[in-house]
């Protein structure tokens, strides 16, 4: 079984998970899986509206169901603090239509 | 195997990912698995200003399973090496 493109180079990093339904949410990795299963530390989901500024929600320690996840981005913590997430105005995520 | 083979070949280039729920990634395919889990390097979104979502993503891993289309550069598809490819594949399977 060939490993491929693992997650062990993001292990213990700040990480961007979307997931299946639209959600952003923002936490450490601590742990995955074959099955794409990851454990997150910290986080917080990122809401995003048209209405007003992203609003962050303390999540936690969170285990994500690998099924739900789409995309799993490494967050650079510096394009991020020079960010303004309260001048951010945009549609939330639309989800995954298999 | 045959596209995981395939897209093995393409490691490198420049590809854009339309996943399934519409957001469109560009950058360089770093590597894939075989499920035809994706990872690409220095990534942009392809509509910054609908989807500001991932402005402060440079690399990111994207699972296959949601993936709709992968748009190649032109010249990444050799048509006879696919086709030949192929029709092994239909015989073997």
């Amino acid at each position: 079984m060939l490993g491929g493109p693992g997650l062990e180079s993001v292990v213990d990093q700040l990480i961007s998970v979307i997931t299946n339904d639209g959600r952003n949410i923002v936490g450490v990795l601590k742990g995955f899986d074959q099955a794409t299963n990851i454990i997150l530390d910290e986080s917080h989901e990122r809401v995003y509206s048209t209405k007003e500024g992203v609003q962050q929600l303390v999540l936690g320690l969170y285990i994500i169901r690998g099924d739900n996840i789409s995309i799993i981005g490494e967050l650079d913590e510096e394009l991020d603090a020079s960010l303004d997430l309260s001048e951010v105005r945009a549609h939330p995520l639309k989800p995954v239509i298999h | 195997m045959l596209f995981f083979s395939y897209f093995k070949d393409l490691v490198g280039r420049e590809v854009t990912v339309e996943l399934k729920n519409d957001l469109a990634i560009r950058g360089t395919l770093h590597s894939v698995d075989q499920y035809l889990n994706i990872k690409l390097e220095n990534t942009r979104v392809v509509d910054q200003e609908k989807f500001p979502h991932m402005l402060s993503v440079r690399n990111c891993f994207i699972r296959g399973s949601v993936v709709r289309y992968v748009q190649l550069p032109s010249d990444g598809v050799d048509i006879d090496l696919l086709h030949d490819a192929t029709r092994r594949e239909a015989r073997g399977g």
